[in-house]
């Protein structure tokens, strides 16, 4: 039998992209004014940032900050949109800002293709994940995924208060992907664990969090050779299998992809589930509306997603120029508020209103131009399944102590402790 | 109005999904773009046309019947 050599066992062998690259000094502490010094992971950013951008969007709709080596904040929905459609002067090189830039020789693929991938090879990456996530394909993990939401609220039985966030919302995503990439179903909780700690570990100092990245990677490379060895119809087999550019993708080609999807999935899943959940608890004339016209779950769905949209993205400028009146310079950071965006009175009426029944909602939750969700179908199914199975269940709830909810800081955000009172 | 889509170009972001319901759709195989309605109705020209403006990948093309 032919050995299959394209894949090492371990996350070391694998080729080195950390090496080269431009570190910025690091800037924290409190911001001293949001139009020249914002920082989107301060705590006054993560427990509420809507008051800020609305601010922002009025007085300086494209903020700035030294912080990070130099970032852009545009609050606009109309500039969020050009930068998004525009591969021609902004590059997804990378998208998560930080005090890192990796080296410009990595465009036009990126670390992780699609999402840090720009044109022309971008579209191939991205047409290579599009038949995983179609809309039947989809229709296909239902079921499972309805079923899990009830063995969840299965085990609250006998308590009152439970963790919205921890106990419920984030399982799901976690859950779903596990399947779609064919994981035991007794890794669950290993598999779990590994996700969260890298999710949780982005403020730690950068050795610890490479460390939790390797352990999640070993275990993406045990099960690529547990996949080799035995075939099946799934995710992982279909990468394995899959050609790009009329080659089939090397280990880091495909641990990379695999690491994608779950970054990409779980942590934006849970906030959306998560931050429904957070305004349902607090609104009870929508929470009630819901039980009683559960048709409308579809429609109210779409307007948390707009409300609380939980990414917001980034791009790198890829040289010196004067945008829409203010100086970019090369390789300075945009963040791409899509949250901010969803929230700009010019196109959106009651734009700062959480309305319910909102008909037309061309929100831009899941971004904008070709990036735009992979994911998409996947991610509403889970939301609202999620929500159904708990207001079917749990019809009536309240926050158990408003001042004890948490929410993530960064590019993702969502409750992240959410103590719900259900009995 | 008769609509001209190109498969090759399509990167499957759905927009025009989102924003011409009933003349797109995404395919069940591939994601990739679906022309249900070759040449829509009047009403539906304005949505059409966003549509063709909002393709990121530019590949919905728009040919006007002179009439
Ligand atoms: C409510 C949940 C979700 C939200 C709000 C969301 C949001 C987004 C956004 C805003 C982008 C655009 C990135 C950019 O412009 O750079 C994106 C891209 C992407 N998302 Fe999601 N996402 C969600 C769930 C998922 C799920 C469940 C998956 C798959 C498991 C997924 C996979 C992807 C992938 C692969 C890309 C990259 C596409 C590309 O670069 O062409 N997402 N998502
Ligand atoms: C959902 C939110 C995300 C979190 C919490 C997150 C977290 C992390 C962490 C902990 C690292 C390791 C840091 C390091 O090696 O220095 C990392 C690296 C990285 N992430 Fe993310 N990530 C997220 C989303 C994404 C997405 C959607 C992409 C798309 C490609 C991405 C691309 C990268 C890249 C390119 C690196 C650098 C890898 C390297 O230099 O070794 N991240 N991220």
């Amino acid at each position: 039998m032919a050995v299959d050599d394209r894949f090492p066992r371990r996350v070391g062998d694998l080729p080195d992209t950390r090496s080269g690259g431009t570190r910025s000094e690091i800037v924290t502490g409190p911001v001293a004014d949001w139009a020249t010094d914002f920082s989107h992971v301060e705590p006054e950013w993560a427990a509420d940032p809507y008051p800020i951008q609305d601010d922002l969007r009025r007085r300086c709709p494209i903020a700035h900050t030294e912080r990070f080596g130099g970032a852009w904040l545009p609050t606009r929905y109309e500039d969020v949109a050009a930068i998004a459609y525009d591969t021609e002067r902004f590059t997804s090189r990378t998208v998560i800002v930080g005090n890192f830039r990796p080296p410009r020789d990595l465009e036009p693929v990126g670390v992780s293709p699609p999402i840090s991938s720009d044109p022309p090879f971008h579209h191939e990456a991205r047409r290579l994940l599009l038949p995983a996530f179609t809309k039947s394909a989809v229709r296909r993990l239902e079921p499972g995924t309805r079923a899990f939401c009830h063995e969840l609220v299965d085990g609250f039985k006998g308590r009152d208060v439970v963790d919205a966030a921890q106990d419920y919302a984030q399982h799901i995503p976690t859950r779903v992907i596990a399947d779609m990439l064919g994981f035991p179903p007794e890794d669950g909780p290993r598999f779990r664990e590994f996700v969260e700690n890298v999710l949780e570990g982005i403020n730690l100092p950068t050795d610890e969090r490479i460390e939790r990245v390797d352990r999640l990677f070993d275990y993406l490379l045990q099960q690529i050779h547990d996949h080799i060895d035995h075939p099946r119809d799934d995710l992982t087999t279909y990468l394995i299998n899959a050609e790009l550019g009329g080659r089939r993708l090397d280990a880091s080609e495909v641990s990379g992809m695999m690491a994608l999807l779950l970054i990409a999935g779980v942590d934006t899943t849970w906030s959306a589930i998560g931050a429904s959940l957070w305004h349902l608890a607090r609104t009870p004339a929508d929470r009630k509306r819901l039980v009683a016209e559960p048709g409308l779950l579809p429609t109210a769905m779409e307007e948390f997603l707009r409300a609380y949209a939980p990414v917001t993205m980034a791009r790198l400028v890829k040289q010196d120029m004067h945008w829409r009146g203010v100086d970019m310079k090369a390789d300075d950071w945009v963040l791409l508020s899509f949250p901010a965006a969803n929230r700009d009175p010019a196109q959106f009426e009651r734009a700062d209103e959480v309305v319910i029944d909102r008909r037309v909602n061309r929100h831009a939750a899941f971004g904008l131009g070709v990036h735009r969700c992979v994911g998409s179908h996947l991610a509403r199914m889970e939301l609202r399944v999620a929500l159904e199975v708990w207001l079917e269940r749990i019809p009536e709830f309240t926050l158990a102590d408003p001042s004890a909810v948490t929410w993530a800081a960064g590019q993702v955000r969502g409750p992240r402790t959410l103590p719900v009172r259900i009995g | 109005m008769k609509i001209i889509v190109d498969r090759d170009k399509c990167v499957g972001s759905g927009q025009c999904v989102m924003t011409a319901e009933g003349v797109f759709d995404q395919s069940e195989e591939d994601g990739i773009v679906e022309l249900l309605d070759p040449e829509p109705p009047a009403e539906a020209a304005a949505d059409v046309r966003l549509a063709a403006s909002l393709c990121p990948a530019m590949a919905i093309r728009i040919e006007d019947a002179a009439q």
